[in-house]
């Protein structure tokens, strides 16, 4: 993870000049829009499948005690161990000492946002574990020292030949740019990992209660490698990733791939109960879940924004966002970008001097709210947390001021008519053709793109008494 | 049937033409038009901000001014749907004010939306030789549920050539006050949104929403395009035979 010293705008000044990552996001986020329309379509009422999505994870979060406590106990029934962790630190605590127990060389890891947002892999790095990703699209991004930039795609933002010149000072010599040859390449590589892996860690797309299992959507079927071959596997989820029952689990294995890349299932979904048992030939030793608090309770208690929880980051906000798909996920900042980012990292970090910005970085065109498979509010909340910012006082003297003079204005017919023949007065020298071209301060981030338009000579309320007569004449009886 | 105009603080000062249109078209159609006069705008400008108190005192003289109407007609998708959707977060303390809204949500529809589902009409008797594309707006769209009542104006419109917009549905980038924060977003957002109505061949681009249009005009006219943006409203009044 990588925290970038600059403001939203700054970052997304950033990513407006790197014409291959926009292109490349685009492209990318069309393609799993498209893909969305059908899957969606071939599952039926859409919108009743939403509503079931939406009311099994409020269902979870109104009783997340309860459905926790079921976890925690059906885990240890079954011979896992469990670890509550409150913070980040606490969380990566856990794993070093699991792998300092088991003396740990290397760890292979299944893809799980959960391990980005606390940072695991440079804790395990410190203490000399060699932590390796296995997921196609986070390998790449690890050789590149980099961060995801999607949720799904992590390396939606690399080209072939970024990639292959990436693997190329791996294998320390030229690796072709073509899809089978950089495939052939990370498959053998990571093969090696699998072999001689001595903890598997995974995220997790959903745990349920009533068998304490945990549930791996996955593509490339790293995810069976990963919680089977090495002797230890550590499962890290938010704790808010709880499912009643397997019921439950088929509603999101409906939802969360269609949602994401617009795929009826994935091609792999591997359900895992505990560790091996007697007389089974395969599966870790040691099972352990490390349930992640990080903030979450704080968001629960929160009614303005407990909604936020039922996320199950499937990506489909960031994939119609507008915003996200001109900048792409790095200009976020943090850990989980698009619409969803922007409303659960001001929550997340309760930093609101450097991720309070994060909101404005939308239109609110509610387009993320409608692609949203749980219908989490997210443009209602983009506008929840500018109210947040503004009530702090964090907001510009000038914008302020500005908002207090639209108040007077605009609740004074005799007030609003003062402003507006104002702005008509001291608009007439930079007028041409009914615009304004020239840079007006406070208008700037408008005029450096567009012409703006002028205020009319007359306000409509100024030509209405005319409409009426004109409605008179005409022998009509509107009511003036 | 008596239709009272929710003309909208951008449409009053800046393009005022296009209540002029409203009025004349809801007219021919036979509606009887009344102007609440202590109207000024609905608070969504400070609403979107994040400056509540501001936009709930603004909103307090909309619900006021609206308080006895029955139809409640908006040239604008967005205004409508901060009326609609949004009155519901801004109130949602306050619980006279609160039943004031709820009250007048249902009476509240975007232009096209109240002739085609209200007045019961597509056929509006308009003739507008041109090639024409059209833009939804998100709140119209997405807030205010209007579907595809103004391509079905369009489409009956004599001599008047409908062209479908590749990805329609994507926001113009205007926001309110987002395309002054984040004005570089909100360009390059703007920017693809011409490059696809250019993809048309189109001379017009049509929409709901002054915001939008004056968004993708302004860009237009910043490059030193020839296509041209029109109000609905404008084209099916103007384009009358």
């Amino acid at each position: 993870m990588t925290v970038h010293p600059a403001t939203m705008k700054e970052r997304a000044a950033e990513a407006l000049h790197n014409d291959f990552l926009r292109e490349a996001v685009k492209i990318t986020t069309d393609k799993f829009f498209a893909g969305k329309a059908l899957a969606q379509r071939s599952l039926g009422d859409w919108e009743a499948w939403r509503e079931r999505g939406r009311a099994i994870r409020a269902h979870v979060l109104a009783h997340l005690d309860y459905y926790l406590g079921q976890l925690i106990d059906q885990v240890k029934s079954r011979g896992g161990k469990v670890h509550l962790c409150e913070t980040a630190e606490d969380a990566v605590q856990v794993i070093v000492d699991i792998a300092r127990a088991r003396n740990a060389r290397s760890v292979i890891k299944s893809k799980s946002m959960v391990t980005e947002e606390i940072q695991l892999n440079k804790a395990l790095e410190a203490i000399g574990v060699r932590a390796v990703e296995t997921d196609l699209g986070e390998y790449i991004i690890q050789l590149a020292h980099e961060t995801p930039s999607h949720i799904i795609a992590p390396a939606i933002h690399k080209t072939k030949k970024d990639v292959a010149e990436l693997f190329s000072q791996v294998a320390g010599k030229p690796i072709k740019d073509d899809t089978d040859t950089l495939t052939n390449f990370a498959r053998q590589k990571l093969r090696e990992e699998f072999l001689t892996g001595d903890i598997g860690i995974t995220g997790c797309n959903f745990a349920v209660a009533e068998t304490g299992s945990v549930a791996l959507f996955t593509n490339e079927g790293n995810g069976r490698m990963v919680t089977t071959l090495p002797p230890v596997h550590v499962v890290v989820m938010g704790m808010e990733r709880v499912v009643p029952t397997f019921e439950d689990l088929e509603v999101m294995m409906n939802l969360l791939p269609r949602s994401g890349t617009g795929q009826k299932l994935t091609s792999y979904v591997t359900v895992i109960t505990g560790p091996r048992r007697e007389g089974e030939v395969d599966g870790p030793e040691e099972f352990h879940l490390v349930i992640v608090d990080n903030g979450r309770s704080r968001i629960l208690r929160d009614p303005e924004f407990r909604e936020a929880l039922q996320c199950i980051r499937c990506g489909a906000c960031l994939n119609v966002c507008p915003v996200y798909r001109q900048i792409g996920g790095h200009a976020y900042g943090w850990v989980y970008p698009g619409p969803i980012g922007a409303v659960i990292t001001p929550l997340l970090t309760d930093d609101l001097d450097r991720w309070g910005d994060l909101p404005y970085a939308s239109s609110l065109c509610a387009a993320c709210a409608e692609a949203c498979p749980v219908k989490i509010p997210l443009h209602d909340m983009l506008v929840r947390h500018r109210v947040r910012y503004v009530a702090a006082g964090k907001t510009p003297p000038a914008e302020r001021m500005a908002f207090r003079l639209y108040k007077r204005a605009f609740t004074s017919p005799r007030r609003y008519r003062l402003a507006f023949k104002t702005a008509v007065t001291f608009q007439r020298p930079l007028v041409k053709d009914r615009h304004l071209s020239a840079r007006l301060p406070g208008l700037a981030g408008w005029t450096a793109g567009r012409d703006f338009p002028a205020a009319a000579p007359k306000r409509f309320r100024d030509l209405w008494p005319g409409l009426a007569a004109e409605a008179r004449q005409m022998g009509g009886a509107d009511h003036e | 049937m008596r239709v009272s105009l929710f003309v909208t603080c951008l449409v009053d000062s800046l393009f005022p033409e296009v209540g002029v249109s409203t009025v004349r078209l809801l007219r021919r159609l036979g509606a009887e038009v009344d102007f609440p006069e202590n109207q000024i705008c609905c608070g969504q400008p400070a609403f979107n901000a994040g400056y509540h108190p501001e936009a709930r005192a603004v909103a307090e003289g909309w619900l006021d001014a609206f308080s006895s109407s029955d139809h409640i007609v908006s040239p604008s998708g967005s205004c409508g749907g901060m009326v609609v959707h949004g009155y519901e977060e801004l109130f949602a303390d306050d619980p006279t004010r609160l039943a004031q809204a709820r009250e007048v949500r249902g009476k509240v529809y975007e232009l096209s939306q109240f002739i085609v589902e209200v007045l019961g009409l597509e056929d509006v008797g308009a003739r507008y030789p041109a090639r024409v594309t059209y833009h939804p707006s998100c709140h119209a769209t997405r807030l205010m549920g209007v579907g595809d009542a103004p391509v079905r104006l369009l489409r009956r419109v004599k001599d008047l050539e409908f062209v479908e917009l590749p990805f329609a549905e994507e926001c113009c980038g205007f926001g309110g006050t987002f395309s002054v924060k984040m004005g570089d977003v909100s360009t390059a957002i703007v920017s693809d949104k011409i490059r696809h109505i250019q993809e048309t061949g189109a001379d017009l681009v049509v929409g709901t929403d002054m915001g939008c249009l004056m968004n993708i005009e302004g860009r237009l006219r910043r490059i030193g395009s020839p296509v041209r943006v029109m109000h609905l409203a404008q084209l099916l009044e103007e384009g009358v035979q």
